[in-house]
């Protein structure tokens, strides 16, 4: 059979990368206070993420965000998994503490949103970033060394002398630096990075996606960036995953989602960001809020807000499924898959 | 004018160093009906200037008027009118709502201290009306706040606000803590108060997108300093000032080709 090859256009090279991490069917469930019930926080989410790639994974306050990051580093003891995380070829979910312990900050590294609850303020900042190798058994001298690198690296200026210094004399984008110094230090292949910028204003904000963006590419790091901030979405990711209620809604390239976003609950996030290179009109708002995981309802988990919905959507969970080149859970798309 | 701000300055005290000055003769006008917003970095002061302009903290320069009353000095009917005239919506939704008081009691506390119904049937029916108003159902009246959402509550707080018919709203980050398809309805609401019943805003956002959507006049402040002021046009097509400038060069943009775009120019700039 002959095959043909179109030129490829801009907008239609895909690149086939390795995947990194697969995760397949994961559930989160945590504990209700005492009573010794649990609610599903994360209801059966399933991606992959490539090497290299950088992957955003948006969604209101309580969809689960958070709660599927850490679960992939196993970071919440209260937590109940349930799924498959494949890194590398090994499921996490079945590693003992130990090796699990090992793979954190070596393999898969994260940074959070607010860096000052993070770091230490007893502590000088190199050996702060130079405790991951430590705890991995490297030597002292070797370990500063390698500090010193990386915070030069991110372009934390003097860092030779600022090794020595504490937290407090850091600005906010500076301690972000170093929180990030402390994630890349032991050459993670994945990054999550949870809101890393919320708490910056604009500019320094921009500072530190420019560096995210610079490492990854030099360093050939994939990594899943959570924020509910779609303009840095589009600045920086490739792919976007759109989560509501527990699970995954929507994945696709950036540009296409944003071009022609298939799901309501996408369409209306995208329309109800107001910008500042658009005329101005009213702002289009999604009507109602997102459920409780405690309420969630039948159904489409959208559907209370949906203004597309019909007969199926209050009784039938729509599946993630192909639609083009992205995944979509809406019944409106059941058929049009490829 | 309905309110001037006349060159202000502030410190703070910061024992054991001196006082640190973080506003320097700020000077900015509110008039009948208009939504102004206040933005600029982390620490530039905007906050402090919307406490000042509350009389919940005192400049030690400068003179704030509002309809003829010096607000610094006012005392009696003068800050009782201020008082009611002038009014607030924080950030947090959930750390300025009361959950000991139900719904009826935290909107209506308003009409009571300033004993604007007499009865409390009429208090009932203004809460409803201002429920309504704010997009609420008045048949959620006897409950407590635990159970409302983020923007559930900053409708409440918002209708708390305005059901003693303030003429200027003052609100410091108030959809910040929102998610973005809540924040649109929270926005379309202080545009449609402001037009019903023609109230003044002061808007403080960090979000520049935000702040030209809603406001026609912009405030740009850096360090304590008013570095910037005009209508929106004029601060978001021709800044003037290179800080303005470089505060609109970082909003991001929602748009993989435009967002990706403009960091590349910006690199390109950087590198040269
Ligand atoms: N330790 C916990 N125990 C019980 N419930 C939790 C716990 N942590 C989070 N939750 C609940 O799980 C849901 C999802 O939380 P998660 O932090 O993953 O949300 P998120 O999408 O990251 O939201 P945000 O944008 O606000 O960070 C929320 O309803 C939250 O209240
Ligand atoms: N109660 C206080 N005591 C001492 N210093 C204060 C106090 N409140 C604010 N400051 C300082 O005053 C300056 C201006 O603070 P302000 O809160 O007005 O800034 P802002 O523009 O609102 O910032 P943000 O965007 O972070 O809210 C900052 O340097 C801050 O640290
Ligand atoms: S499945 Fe139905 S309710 Fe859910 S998003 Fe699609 S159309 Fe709307
Ligand atoms: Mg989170
Ligand atoms: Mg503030």
């Amino acid at each position: 059979m002959k095959t043909v090859h179109p030129l490829p256009d801009a907008a239609s090279v895909v690149p086939v990368r390795q995947p990194l991490i697969s995760v397949d069917k994961l559930t989160v469930d945590m504990p209700l206070g005492r009573s010794g019930s649990s609610v599903r926080i994360v209801d059966g989410v399933d991606f992959t993420i490539g090497v290299g790639e950088r992957v955003a994974l948006v969604g209101e306050s309580g969809s689960g965000k958070s709660l599927t990051a850490r679960a992939l580093m196993r970071l919440d003891r209260l937590a109940k998994l349930s799924g498959r995380v494949d890194f590398d070829g090994t499921d996490l979910l079945k590693l003992s503490d130990r090796d699990m312990g090992k793979l954190r900050g070596s393999s898969i590294a994260m940074v959070f949103q607010d860096p000052m609850s993070f770091l230490d303020p007893l502590m000088t900042i190199g050996d702060q970033v130079a405790e991951t190798l430590r705890i991995r058994g490297i030597g002292k001298a070797e370990a500063r060394k390698r500090a010193l690198a990386v915070l030069d690296e991110l372009g934390v200026d003097r860092a030779a002398e600022r090794l020595d210094a504490y937290p407090h004399e850091f600005s906010g984008g500076m301690r972000q630096r170093v929180v990030l110094a402390m994630a890349l230090v032991g050459e993670p292949r994945l990054l999550i990075a949870d809101e890393p910028t919320t708490a910056l204003d604009v500019r320094v904000q921009d500072q530190v996606l420019d560096l995210l963006d610079d490492v990854s590419t030099r360093r050939g790091l994939a990594v899943l960036f959570i924020t509910h901030d779609l303009g840095v979405v589009a600045g920086f990711a490739e792919r976007v995953m759109v989560m509501y209620s527990g699970r995954i809604v929507e994945d696709g390239e950036v540009a296409s989602v944003f071009a022609k976003p298939s799901h309501p609950y996408t369409q209306g996030l995208i329309k109800a960001v107001p910008r500042i290179d658009q005329d101005l009109n009213t702002l289009y708002a999604i009507p109602g809020a997102p459920p409780p995981p405690l309420a969630r309802p039948s159904g489409c988990p959208f559907h209370p807000r949906c203004d597309q919905r019909f007969d199926r959507c209050g009784v039938d969970l729509p599946a993630l499924q192909p639609v083009g080149m992205s995944r979509v859970a809406c019944h409106l798309l059941d058929g049009k898959g490829a | 004018m309905l309110m001037s701000i006349d060159s202000i300055s502030k410190s703070y005290n910061a024992f054991p160093n001196p006082p640190a000055k973080v506003l320097h003769d700020v000077t900015l006008n509110v008039d009948t009906g208009e939504a102004i917003g206040l933005v600029g970095e982390s620490g530039s002061g905007k906050s402090t200037i919307a406490k000042c302009m509350l009389a919940l903290i005192k400049p030690e320069e400068g003179a704030i008027t509002y309809d003829g009353i010096d607000v610094i000095h006012a005392r009696g009917e003068d800050l009782r009118r201020f008082r009611r005239e002038v009014q607030m919506v924080f950030q947090d939704p959930y750390g300025s709502l009361n959950p000991r008081m139900t719904v009826e009691e935290l909107i209506g506390e308003g009409l009571l201290i300033h004993k604007l119904e007499p009865t409390a049937a009429a208090r009932r029916a203004r809460v409803a009306e201002m429920m309504e108003m704010v997009g609420l159902n008045p048949n959620d009246m006897d409950r407590y706040t635990r159970s409302f959402s983020g923007g559930q509550r900053q409708r409440i707080a918002i209708a708390r606000a305005l059901v003693i018919r303030p003429r200027i709203l003052v609100c410091d980050e108030p959809v910040a803590a929102l998610d973005v398809s809540v924040q649109a309805q929270v926005i379309n609401l202080l545009q449609d108060m402001q037009k019903k019943l023609n109230l003044a805003i002061v808007f403080v956002a960090h979000d520049l997108a935000v702040v030209r959507h809603l406001c026609e006049k912009i405030v740009v402040l850096h360090k304590g300093k008013v570095v910037e002021q005009g209508t929106r046009e004029q601060i978001f097509d021709n800044p003037q000032m290179p800080y303005t400038q470089s505060l609109l060069a970082a909003v991001p943009v929602p748009d993989p080709v435009v967002g990706r775009a403009r960091r590349a120019a910006r690199r390109l700039e950087t590198a040269n």
